[in-house]
């Protein structure tokens, strides 16, 4: 599905050991599982259920998201820079989808 | 006659007066005895050993007027170092159909542990927040949501 594009927020340059705020935001209709369509059919579960973000290829943030996550998940998180490099996000859909994307981040 | 017919009515009215009773006495512990999901979860989460209360910051809506939409952040106090940081985040709502909302995984790398998402909230209840230490110690903080539309579909 192309049409599902996401979207991230990093400040390009930071001062170093400065906390910086990271925002994310995924177009998906994170179908619980529980809506119904026009016609009353029950629309099947489809969610985005893994979320992580790794910065230089190190782990810092991982989410579990369940159906309860309101549609285009939006996750935000805080980071503390310490070098300049990568970031690298990455959505996993229930279908096995995988969405990501990077974003470079320089620290001074 | 008119005594008996008094007497009569009279006992009716009792036994509807004992069933009303243990009727609306039946009631709370009917509610009691529903299990609170949420609870049930950090029982199972925390393995029995419960939770510390904590006032951890949790920032949520007191009226929710879209239940599909309801922001939810939280900070917590942690120097978040290697030696001591949070490990989990657990968000949990008692009145969704599933209580598990999210889990969120910290590292110190973060420097802080706080973060915001979006929630769906199907009706008016509380809201859980569940937190694991790396040293295996769980704090928890509860909020309560008016929501005026649901936002679970069904």
């Amino acid at each position: 599905m192309s049409s599902i594009k996401p979207r991230v927020k990093v400040p390009k340059e930071v001062s170093i050991d400065e906390i910086v705020e990271i925002k994310t935001l995924i177009r998906h209709p994170m179908h619980s599982g529980r809506m119904k369509d026009a016609d009353g059919q029950t629309i099947p579960r489809q969610i985005i259920n893994f979320f992580s973000a790794k910065f230089n290829g190190k782990d810092v943030f991982k989410m579990d998201l369940e159906p309860s996550i309101s549609t285009n998940p939006y996750i935000v998180f805080q980071y503390k820079a310490k070098e300049s490099g990568t970031f690298d996000f990455e959505w996993i859909d229930d279908n096995g989808e995988k969405y990501s994307i990077s974003k470079k981040m320089t620290v001074s | 006659m008119k005594l008996k017919k008094l007497r009569k009515i009279s006992r009716r009215n009792a036994l509807q007066i004992i069933a009303t009773f243990t009727g609306t006495a039946m009631l709370p512990s009917m509610s009691f005895s529903q299990p609170n999901k949420a609870l049930d979860r950090i029982n199972e989460i925390t393995k029995g050993l419960g939770a510390i209360e904590s006032d951890i910051y949790l920032d949520l809506p007191e009226i929710a007027e879209n239940g599909n939409q309801v922001k939810v952040s939280f900070e917590m106090d942690s120097p978040m170092t290697e030696s001591d940081h949070v490990k989990t985040v657990y968000i949990l709502a008692d009145g969704n159909p599933s209580p598990n909302v999210a889990k969120f995984y910290f590292t110190p790398e973060m420097g802080s542990c706080s973060a915001t998402t979006r929630m769906r909230l199907s009706k008016t209840q509380n809201v859980y927040l569940l937190a694991e230490n790396n040293n295996g110690q769980f704090l928890m903080t509860n909020a309560k949501v008016k929501v005026t539309i649901g936002g679970c579909g069904g």
